[in-house]
């Protein structure tokens, strides 16, 4: 445990990439094989289902520091992360334990089913015999990820620098369903087996936001687009009769979309579809806010299923004909994609049984000028924009730049009044980062609220903001508190829809700071009313 | 009719009405009791200051001519029929509680303060009284400090360590109180010391009263070669500005209680951060509340509501007032720094 808490020390306290790699490169060459496993697991977000819920954590915390709840919640408050406040709080001893990561994380498995007792008396027994940063990261297990700034790329890179295999055969080894409790790291990360691959995704290919002028990007007749679909990015995998569904983050989904088991009918095994998972109410692609009723939801009803089905949007194909064909150019892995959609078709002998399965649209221009035309017509049929892939280009690992871009509508934005604050976490924990913002009712006498947002402000803004909260509290409820409307925001957002699920009647996607507004008063921001008339008119009348 | 309170806070500070003079006050006055040298509780502007004797040159170093009158711990004097007396608050050096006493009631206010003896103040005293009026920047059970001695230890190691790997170690501290306590306790053995001038003018003016290693000021001559190894003293303000450009390869560190949150520290950008501070922390407060013997405590910065309720539910009648003292808060506050300093 030692070894690991000093690495998550290390990563938590510099913000130097090379640091980091060398940091974690260091320890899989130190570490115990097993502590090795959970680390990699750790650290892609495949800790254990927590033993204990947080409820009786802060009890539990507070009682051992001997201070009554409410100080607590007081306290967690401001330090705005749980694990670091119950590791604060806890006096240090002089103990110490010789436990390796490995047994701890067994012992949280078991604990999961012991009762409540027990987890107590384990939780206060290891509470008293770790130092302050021990405390924290073995409280950090319990509770969630860490967010250290290590992301999976990182990780694959130091673990490649520590076992000299390629990044992107680890990228793919890693990734997928594995318990770190049964797999050595011999199996894992060093050894190859044919079997392992049959629900393996492939690493997504991912793309930078245009940086320059679009006509930067040469000969226009060089690329293909695309509309950029406002859904959840998957791959689905048909191998050995079996259908697996991936989405982005390497979570494995197949559960949540039963209406996708029909692609076995018509799609032969080794088939492997990048996409987009979309929202298709009513015969036609929805907003996000659709989908919203979909993700997180691990049984779907018979009515939720015929209310807001499902499709997938195919944008490209990885593997055809159990052959991984990811280095084959654009044009050509299209033309496949193409032409298993016109077999599909034909296969499919009535309405009745057609599957939930959509070609993206492939579109060609004579000219970049016609092109930032379709792209104004984003909003229209429901996208973010456009997707700009070149034609011979090979399916990629990560996020890469050169062949693929996203070129995004401009944001929509609006005058908003900052109306309640709520301090941040992590980073700007004790600093009031997390705003609410109201546009006017109808007659100028009230600010109703519309978006939350927590980014865009420099460093320097958040202070000066916080400052102005902490002078201008009107009243607290718990860890919110409403300040006096004074200060007047660009709020930037990408979608709008209307929704019946938020107070103001509108729902925005991605909200966030543009820019403080200083040289407005509240007077001169915006309206709902104004707010509506952002919302395309297809939209308007569904 | 209620007779007025000893003391009450005004618009322009706390006031003693019976003796017509302020302690600390943040807007100018006639006359004003002042407990100790930083920004926030000596303010420039009052016709008259009374302060303890060795604050008398950090003062006049910030604030220039000033019409000041300097006393010695214990050192009772009467204005008005009120009895004041300043006593060692811990927190920087010459700081001080002030004391006031009148028809046998008797109020202690802190300023800022800390029970660590931090070998270069006069260490803390309790003042038994009826009413305390006390700071608590840090308080929260969250706040708990290692002993100086451990804390040096690392700081030395720190710098060990960036030596070793041919690199030059940045400590940001406030220049007065944060800086020359860092200096007392960093270790010339392992390499130079250099000083940002704000930290060497204001050190200047305290070395005739507290020993320090020697120090280098960083001048425009200093040769980049010159740091490699070495340690420089800045204040927060310096972070990120071209000043330290020169100093690469560098790494940073800073010295706060506010270091306690990891946070803090990764919001400003800092490598590394040493929880250090000039005030008390949890503990600290609750052990020097209950030695006062005060019944009445009046929480004037910090985390003052959350504090006083706890001190409540411990028995005590506790309320808060609001100061304009900001606490530790203007050492990590680099734009109040540069204001101030520079």
């Amino acid at each position: 445990m030692k070894l690991f808490a000093n690495l998550i020390k290390t990563l938590d306290s510099t913000n130097k990439t090379n640091v980091k790699v060398n940091a974690l490169a260091t320890y899989f060459e130190q570490a115990p094989e097993k502590d090795k496993v959970w680390t990699i697991a750790i650290l892609s977000h495949r800790r254990p289902p927590r033993p204990v819920n947080t409820t009786l954590l802060r009890t539990w915390a507070s009682e051992l520091a001997n201070i009554p709840l409410w100080l607590f919640e007081e306290s967690y408050h401001i330090v705005g992360d749980l694990a670091e406040t119950i590791a604060l709080v806890i006096p240090s001893s002089t103990k110490s334990t010789t436990k390796t990561l490995t047994q701890f994380l067994e012992e949280m498995i078991t604990l999961k089913k012991k009762t409540e007792q027990e987890k107590k008396t384990y939780l206060h027994e290891n509470w008293k015999v770790l130092n302050y940063y021990e405390r924290f990261v073995f409280t950090k297990l319990i509770t969630g990820g860490f967010r250290i700034g290590v992301s999976q790329k990182l990780m694959t890179r130091a673990l490649s620098k520590a076992t000299q295999i390629d990044e992107d055969i680890l990228a793919y080894k890693l990734m997928g369903n594995w318990d770190p409790n049964t797999i050595s790291f011999q199996d894992l990360v060093l050894e190859e087996k044919e079997s392992d691959f049959l629900s393996k995704p492939y690493p997504f290919y991912l793309a930078y936001a245009v940086e320059n002028e679009v006509f930067d990007l040469g000969d226009i007749s060089d690329w293909y687009a695309e509309h950029k679909w406002d859904g959840i990015r998957a791959q689905i995998i048909i191998r050995n009769r079996e259908i697996f569904v991936w989405s982005r983050g390497e979570e494995l989904v197949t559960d949540k979309y039963p209406e996708f088991q029909q692609f076995l009918d018509f799609i032969p095994d080794g088939t492997v579809l990048d996409g987009e998972i979309l929202p298709f109410p009513n015969g036609e692609i929805g907003t996000f806010n659709d989908l919203q009723t979909r993700i997180g939801r691990k049984t779907i009803s018979k009515n939720l299923l015929q209310k807001t089905p499902v499709i997938l949007k195919a944008y490209d194909l990885l593997e055809w004909k159990g052959k991984d064909i990811r280095n084959l150019p654009f044009s050509k892995r299209r033309a496949l994609l193409e032409s298993l959609y016109e077999d599909i078709l034909s296969l499919q002998t009535s309405e009745e049984h057609k599957i939930p399965l959509h070609l993206s649209e492939k579109m060609t221009f004579t000219s970049w000028s016609a092109l930032a035309k379709e792209r104004d017509r984003s909003r229209l049929v429901r996208s973010e924009g456009l997707m700009l892939k070149r034609k011979d280009s090979p399916y990629l690992v990560g996020r890469k730049k050169g062949d693929w871009w996203k070129w995004k509508v401009d944001p929509l934005t609006i005058d908003a009044v900052l109306t309640y604050a709520m301090r941040g976490h992590g980073r700007r924990s004790n600093l009031f980062t997390d705003y609410t913002f109201g546009l006017w009712n109808d007659d100028k006498t009230e600010l109703v609220t519309f978006a939350k947002a927590y980014s865009g402000l420099t460093d320097a803004e958040f202070r000066e903001v916080d400052k102005f909260i902490k002078a201008n509290t009107l009243e607290r409820f718990g860890p919110v508190r409403s300040v006096t409307p004074e200060l007047v925001f660009e709020i930037a957002f990408e979608g709008i829809a209307l929704s019946k699920r938020h107070k103001s009647g509108v729902a925005t996607r991605f909200p966030r700071i543009l820019r403080w507004r200083q040289d407005k008063k509240i007077e001169e921001a915006n309206s709902l009313e104004d707010l509506k008339t952002l919302i395309p008119s297809n939209i308007q009348d569904s | 009719m209620p007779s007025r309170p000893l003391l009450e806070f005004t618009e322009k500070g706390i006031y003693c009405a019976v003796a017509k003079v302020y302690l600390d006050p943040w807007k100018p006055v006639d006359k004003a009791i002042i407990t100790h040298g930083h920004a926030d509780h000596s303010r420039w502007g009052h016709k008259q200051y009374i302060t303890h004797h060795t604050n008398i040159p950090i003062i006049k170093h910030r604030l220039g001519d000033i019409n000041v009158t300097g006393k010695t711990y214990g050192e009772m004097f009467s204005i008005n029929n009120v009895t004041f007396s300043f006593h060692p608050a811990g927190h920087i050096i010459g700081s001080s509680q002030i004391r006031v006493e009148h028809k046998g009631e008797i109020w202690v206010f802190t300023g800022d303060y800390k029970v660590e003896n931090d070998g270069i103040s006069i260490p803390f005293e309790p003042i038994k009284c009826h009413t305390f009026i006390t700071e608590c920047t840090f308080g929260l059970p969250a706040f708990k400090w290692a002993s100086q001695k451990d804390v040096f230890n690392d700081i030395n190691n720190w710098w060990a360590e960036n030596k070793s790997e041919g690199k030059t170690s940045i400590l940001f501290g406030y220049s007065l109180g944060k800086a020359q306590r860092l200096l007392k306790y960093l270790n010339p053995e392992i390499g130079k010391i250099y000083t940002h001038g704000a930290i060497e003018n204001m050190t200047n003016v305290i070395r005739p009263m507290v020993s320090f290693p020697e120090t280098t000021l960083v001048t425009r001559d200093t040769k980049k070669e010159d740091f490699i190894g070495n340690i420089v003293i800045a204040p927060p303000s310096a972070h990120g500005s071209t000043w330290i450009r020169k100093m690469v390869p560098y790494v940073t560190a800073s010295a706060s209680g506010w270091m306690t949150f990891r946070g803090a520290r990764r919001r400003r950008a800092i490598d590394k951060g040493f929880v250090l501070s000039d005030h008390c922390d949890w503990d600290g407060l609750l052990t020097a509340i209950k030695e006062t013997g005060a019944t009445k405590i009046i929480t004037t910065h910090g985390y003052t509501e959350i504090f006083s309720k706890y001190l409540r539910e411990l028995g005590y009648d506790a309320r808060t007032e609001k100061t304009q003292y900001e606490g530790e808060l203007a050492e990590i506050d680099t734009k109040k720094e540069s204001e101030v300093i520079e």
